[in-house]
C-alpha cells in the first residue's frame, strides 16, 4: 500500500448519489432547490476533472516560465473575481486589485517557497501550485471584503467624512476610521478560521495530508505554515486595495471625490 | 482683505453652475449669499471651503492665495457648515471633543466649559453633552454642528443654512451667537445662505445675488 485507499471513477458515482438524494427530497417538498443544486454538482466535478488533467500536466512542467506564467494567471483571475463583487467602481479598479493580490500572495509564497519550506527548485509546481492557489484563494476574499467595505462606508457616511475635512482633518485623519473598519472586515473570515481551526473545523488540506498517509504531526506543521500564509497575504493585500482606493477617493487637495464612483449591476 | 475669491467658475458636465463669481469679506462682516433654489449657493460655498474643485478663479485667505495654504491649514481658518448638519457617532461631547484629535488642532485642548457656556445660549446643559448624536432633533444637530465650528476658532464661518431647523427661538439665539462671534474677534466674518429673507435682513450687513449663468440665460 502506497499510503493511501484510491478512489476510481466509480466510486466517485457513488457518491454522487448522495446529491440524488438531496434532489428527490427536494422534489418531495418543492423546496426549488433541484435544479441549482444540479448545476453546482455538475459544474463542481466537471471543473475538478479538468483541473485534475491539468495539474497532471503542470507537475511535469520544468520549466520555470511557464509555472510563473500559469501562476500569474491564477494571480489574474483571482484580482479579476475580487473586483466583481463590488457594486461600485472607479477608474483603474482592476489595476488595483491585480496590484494588491498578486503583490501580496507572491511575496509571500515566495518568501515560503523559498524559507520555509525550501523547495527545489524553487518553482517546482507541486508545491508552488497549491500553495499559491490556498493563499490566492482567501486573499481574493478580503480584498473583495475589504474593498467592498471601504466604498461603501465612504458613500455611507460622506457626511461623517467631509465633516472631519471642513474642520481641517486631513484627508488620512478622514479616510482613517474607514479604512481601519474595511481592514477588520477583510480579515473576519481569516481571523475565524484561525480562532476555532482544529476545535471546530479540521482544515482541509491537513485532513487531505494525513487521508493520503502523512504524520498528523507533520500535516499540522504544514497547516501551520499555510495559516500564517495566508493571514499574512490576506492582510497586506486588503491594505494594498484599500490604500489603493483610499488614494483614488481622495485627491491631494484632501477631497472626497465620490464623482469618481460609478455604480454597476452585479 | 480678510478673504477674497474672484472670477471662480464651476461646472457640472457641460452647464456652468457658477461663473465670474466675485466674494470679498472685510473682518467684521456678515455677507448672505442670496438665489434661488439650485442657484449654486451650496456649491459657491464648498468651493470657497476648498471642499470642491473650482474650474476657474482664484481665492485667497489673508492676501494668501489658496494654492499656497496646506489645505488642512486652510479649512480650520475658513469652515464650511453642511446644510444638513454632519455630526460624527457618539455623543454630543465625543463631538466636541473630537475636534482637537485632528493634527490641525491638536495644539489647542478641548475646553469643556467654553462649550457649555456657548450651549447656555441656547438654553441647554450639562446633560445635552451626553446625549448621543443619533437621538437629536434636525435643529438640536444644528446647534452641534454650530458649537463645533466654533471651537476650532476659525477666521472665516460659511453658514449653509445654517438655522433651517430650529425653532424660532433657537433661530434668534443663534444668530445674536454668531453675530457676537463675528464682533468678538479681530479677524472674523460670516457667509450666510438662507431662505428666510427676515433672517438675511437681521444677520447680513450686505448681500450679494448669485444669479443662475449660462443655464438661466439660455
Amino acid at each position: 500500500m502506497n499510503g493511501y485507499l484510491q478512489i476510481g471513477y466509480g466510486q466517485t458515482a457513488i457518491a454522487g448519489l448522495l446529491i440524488v438524494a438531496n434532489l428527490a427530497l427536494s422534489a418531495a417538498l418543492s423546496l426549488g432547490l433541484g435544479r441549482r443544486l444540479l448545476v453546482a454538482s455538475l459544474r463542481m466535478s466537471v471543473q475538478l476533472l479538468l483541473v485534475g488533467l491539468v495539474l497532471e500536466w503542470v507537475f511535469t512542467l520544468e520549466d520555470a516560465l511557464l509555472v510563473l506564467a500559469l501562476a500569474v494567471a491564477m494571480a489574474a483571475m483571482a484580482g479579476v473575481a475580487a473586483v466583481n463583487r463590488t457594486r461600485r467602481r472607479f477608474a483603474g479598479i482592476y489595476w488595483s486589485s491585480l496590484v494588491s493580490v498578486s503583490g501580496s500572495s507572491f511575496f509571500v509564497t515566495g518568501l515560503a517557497l523559498l524559507g520555509i519550506v525550501r523547495v527545489e527548485p524553487w518553482f517546482e509546481p507541486q508545491y508552488l501550485i497549491p500553495l499559491l492557489g490556498m493563499v490566492l484563494g482567501n486573499t481574493l476574499n478580503s480584498i473583495s471584503l475589504s474593498l467592498d467595505r471601504f466604498v461603501e462606508s465612504l458613500v455611507q457616511r460622506h457626511d461623517a467624512v467631509e465633516a472631519t475635512l471642513t474642520l481641517g482633518g486631513s484627508r488620512w485623519e478622514a479616510a482613517h476610521e474607514h479604512i481601519r473598519d474595511a481592514m477588520r472586515v477583510g480579515l473576519i473570515p481569516t481571523i475565524n478560521s484561525m480562532m476555532v481551526m482544529g476545535v471546530v473545523s479540521l482544515p482541509g488540506m491537513m485532513t487531505g495530508q494525513i487521508l493520503a498517509g502523512a504524520e498528523p504531526g507533520d500535516a499540522v506543521r504544514y497547516q501551520i505554515v499555510i495559516m500564517f500564509m495566508i493571514a499574512s497575504a490576506a492582510a497586506l493585500g486588503a491594505f494594498g486595495v484599500v490604500f489603493f482606493a483610499y488614494r483614488r477617493l481622495f485627491d491631494h487637495h484632501h477631497r472626497l471625490r465620490l464623482d469618481r464612483l460609478r455604480q454597476v449591476d452585479v | 482683505m480678510l478673504f477674497r475669491a474672484t472670477g471662480l467658475g464651476r461646472r457640472l458636465g457641460d452647464a456652468w453652475i457658477l461663473r465670474g463669481v466675485d466674494v470679498q469679506l472685510q473682518a467684521g462682516e456678515n455677507l448672505a449669499i442670496l438665489g434661488t433654489t439650485g442657484a449654486g449657493k451650496s456649491l459657491l460655498l464648498r468651493c470657497l471651503a476648498g471642499l470642491d474643485v473650482a474650474d476657474e478663479g482664484q481665492i485667497a485667505l489673508n492676501d494668501r492665495p489658496l494654492a499656497e495654504w496646506p489645505m488642512p491649514s486652510y479649512r480650520a481658518r475658513i469652515v464650511y457648515l453642511h446644510q444638513r448638519p454632519a455630526l460624527w457617532e457618539g455623543t454630543v461631547e465625543d463631538n466636541l471633543r473630537a475636534v482637537f484629535c485632528l493634527a490641525a488642532h491638536r495644539s489647542r485642548g478641548y475646553d469643556r466649559s467654553q462649550g457649555l457656556r456657548r450651549l447656555a445660549v441656547f438654553e441647554r446643559d450639562e446633560a445635552f453633552l451626553g446625549k448621543a448624536t443619533a437621538q437629536l432633533s434636525g435643529g438640536e444637530a444644528e446647534i452641534v454642528a454650530l458649537i463645533r465650528a466654533l471651537s476650532v476658532e476659525p477666521s472665516v464661518l460659511l453658514l449653509d443654512e445654517p438655522t433651517a431647523s430650529m425653532d424660532a427661538a433657537a433661530t434668534r439665539q443663534a444668530e445674536k451667537l454668531l453675530k457676537r462671534w463675528v464682533c468678538d474677534g479681530p479677524n472674523r466674518a460670516s457667509v450666510w445662505t438662507s431662505h428666510d429673507a427676515n433672517q438675511v435682513r437681521r444677520v447680513a450687513g450686505r448681500t450679494q445675488k448669485l444669479t443662475g449663468t449660462e443655464r438661466s440665460a439660455s
